[in-house]
């Protein structure tokens, strides 16, 4: 029953950790009232950079190109919404749209339709001495690879950031009241340029943990609807980098779920676990979103002034 | 402010070099693509051609088959959009419709015969209606983003349907991960005989031009314009029922989507399976949006994009060329959509800024 039980919470924090670096960077572009719904496409720009990448021969290279392919796909966006002040609704979905489509064309264009024997170097499990030592959770948070320790200090980089920095202060207050971060010398538009970025690069090295830390090779719109997830998983976690991280390991246990379930041997179709996530974000959304509250100019179109 | 900007003059007297100049520029993104990913543009670019319009086949029974579909979602999408309901979910709906629509036509198909077809048509469209209703219900009891819920339902709906070809619906021979061959009989009746254009075609172009005069010259209309331009105005200076019309036009929209599923199901592909819809249901916002939200254009962007997709599939047979590269060149239209408008807002100055 232990065995069971920490083999559930190591596929937890495994499945968690692609959705927490997402959902981690969308918070921090929410925080600046951006609302990046490409975020989707912005993942799978991260696993076919991390392909290409990690096919130079090292798991750093992957990791490199993934973050690189994350923050180009987040700069169309910026292009778009920040500069030319385009609806970010409609932006994020052309750019996840466009995303998908592009990595399936370069993938067979640059692997060919045999890409199924692609072999890339991947990321094994890392054990960290004396603390993968604490029974049951102990393996579970600190028996993984080396991109979910990552993901531990983006986790606390993040809160340190928005709450005990002059320059997360100006993010949040562009997110909240532009004209008074303006009237204050900070320039908006630059602010949320900064934070896309930097959701794009969160959202492409989640694309790359995808690819190197689970699934070892690439697949079209393998991403599955992971960054609409992760936007979900932001609204349940309050917009806060500890919430946030809380909220994407409850995603994490409801996908593991199935790995529970199928080795139990259970009569239930697989489809439904296959399901579950998705459910789970409507439910949670509903709960999430009714309490929480989101940053005032979260979408607003009409702040400009570089 | 007496003079016109020189872009609203741009655009309000030479459509026709804004819409060639549009054209060009997606030609020439659409080569980019195709040189960037190696192929040999020529050959694609011949391949596409004829297999979108080379041939009276090519147009009837590849691109008008693969318009309608795309119509109907079209007109779902532009519909929620002008009420400003961003419904993202029409590939989610239209797969319910075309569960519902199978369920129905295998059922009673068998006694029925084609009587059973109205029936098909009206599930489907309900089936639709029902996978939009959890959204809007969302939206108006939690606010929750339909964005992202309508997405949900999208995966949710491609679970269900592999679910059912896998249970329920599963063919007798327990082999495939799809539903029986409908009967004959609840086969959609074909438009042009020898040809695979059904009466769905008709169907869809009915239901454009009823959307058209329904916005257009109805007080219904009237109220999904307004709510959609300025809820708070709607609301208070003409008095319209704000959240009466949203959850409306939102379960309308997924009807519409609903119906596309019924349509393709007894008039295209004649079983259920999991990848009976190749996107329709994004198609369907290139389509709302390369219309300019108008239901009437929504014919001619749909079989633009419906010819688009048939000479991608001509492209894939002949030059290899993935058939993904359609999505790619929708982005491309809608960032180009958008991107143009915002730069035409741009130069004309607003209320706001000639204020301060």
């Amino acid at each position: 029953m232990s065995e069971q039980a920490v083999a559930f919470l190591e596929a937890t924090v495994r499945t968690a950790t692609p959705l927490a670096l997402a959902a981690l960077g969308e918070s921090i572009s929410e925080r600046a009232g951006v609302i990046n719904v490409g975020l989707e496409g912005v993942i799978i720009a991260g696993c076919f950079g991390a392909v290409v990448g990690a096919q130079q021969g090292s798991v750093t290279a992957g990791l490199v190109a993934g973050v690189a392919a994350g923050v180009a796909a987040a700069l169309v966006f910026v292009c778009f919404v920040v500069w030319l002040r385009t609806d970010q609704i409609i932006t994020g979905t052309a750019l996840t749209l466009g995303a998908l489509g592009l990595t399936g064309m370069l993938y067979r264009a640059v692997f060919g339709t045999t890409g199924a024997a692609l072999s890339i170097p991947t990321m094994r499990p890392v054990a960290i001495p004396v603390l993968s030592q604490i029974p049951i959770i102990g393996p579970a948070l600190f028996r993984q690879a080396a991109v979910t320790y990552l993901l531990y200090a983006a986790v606390g980089g993040a809160w340190w950031f928005l709450s005990r920095t002059h320059a997360g202060l100006a993010l949040r207050a562009v997110g909240e009241y532009p004209e008074a971060a303006q009237a204050a010398g900070i320039r908006p538009a630059r602010v949320q340029a900064g934070a896309v970025l930097v959701s794009g690069a969160m959202g492409g090295l989640a694309g790359a943990s995808l690819v190197l830390a689970q699934v070892g090779t690439f697949a079209e719109g393998m991403s599955a609807g992971r960054g609409f997830i992760a936007i979900a998983i932001v609204a349940l976690g309050r917009w806060s980098p500890v919430g946030v991280a809380l909220a994407a390991l409850l995603f994490g246990a409801a996908s593991a779920l199935q790995f529970l379930f199928q080795s139990a041997g259970t009569q239930l179709p697989y489809q439904l676990f296959l399901a579950l996530p998705y459910v789970l974000t409507l439910v949670v959304l509903a709960a999430g979103t009714s309490r929480g509250r989101a940053p005032a100019a979260l979408g607003r179109r009409d702040l400009g002034v570089w | 402010m007496t003079a016109p900007a020189p872009a609203a003059r741009l655009r309000a007297n030479n459509p026709m070099i804004v819409i060639a100049l549009f054209a060009v520029a997606i030609v020439a993104l659409l080569a980019g693509v195709l040189a960037v990913s190696g192929f040999d543009v020529g050959a694609s670019f011949a391949a596409l051609l004829r297999g979108a319009a080379g041939s009276s086949y090519a147009v009837h029974s590849a691109t008008l088959v693969r318009a309608t579909p795309l119509i109907l979602t079209g007109l779902a999408v532009t519909l929620a959009f002008k009420g400003g309901i961003l419904n993202i979910g029409a590939e989610g709906q239209l797969l319910a419709g075309a569960a519902g629509a199978t369920t129905v036509v295998l059922t009673l198909g068998p006694t029925y015969g084609g009587w059973a077809l109205p029936l098909a048509m009206a599930l489907a469209a309900l089936g639709g209606a029902a996978w939009a209703l959890v959204p809007a219900w969302l939206r108006q009891r939690f606010g929750v983003l339909e964005v992202i819920s309508t997405i949900m339902m999208n995966f949710v709906a491609l679970y269900g349907v592999g679910y059912l070809v896998r249970g329920p619906l599963q063919e007798p021979s327990r082999i495939y991960p799809q539903s029986a061959s409908i009967p004959a009989a609840t086969h959609l009746p074909l438009l042009l005989p020898g040809t695979r254009l059904h009466i769905g075609f008709a169907l869809a172009v009915v239901a454009a031009l009823l959307a058209w005069y329904v916005v257009r010259a109805t007080a219904a209309g009237f109220r999904l314009r307004v709510v959609g331009a300025n809820p708070r105005a709607a609301a208070s200076a003409a008095q319209v029922d704000v959240a009466a019309v949203r959850l409306r036009v939102f379960l309308l929209s997924g009807a519409l989507a609903g119906l596309a599923g019924g349509v393709e199901v007894t008039g295209v592909t004649y079983a259920l399976y999991e990848n009976l819809s190749p996107g329709y249901g994004y198609t369907a916002i290139a389509v709302a949006l390369l219309a300019g939200l108008h239901p009437g254009l929504v014919l001619v962007s749909g079989i633009f994009l419906g010819a688009l997709e048939a000479g991608a599939a001509a492209m894939q047979r002949e030059a290899g060329v993935p058939l993904v590269l359609v999505s790619v060149v929708q982005a491309l239209i809608i960032l180009a959509i958008i991107g143009a408008r915002a730069l035409l807002d741009r130069r004309a100055p607003r209320a706001a800024e000639v204020g301060t």
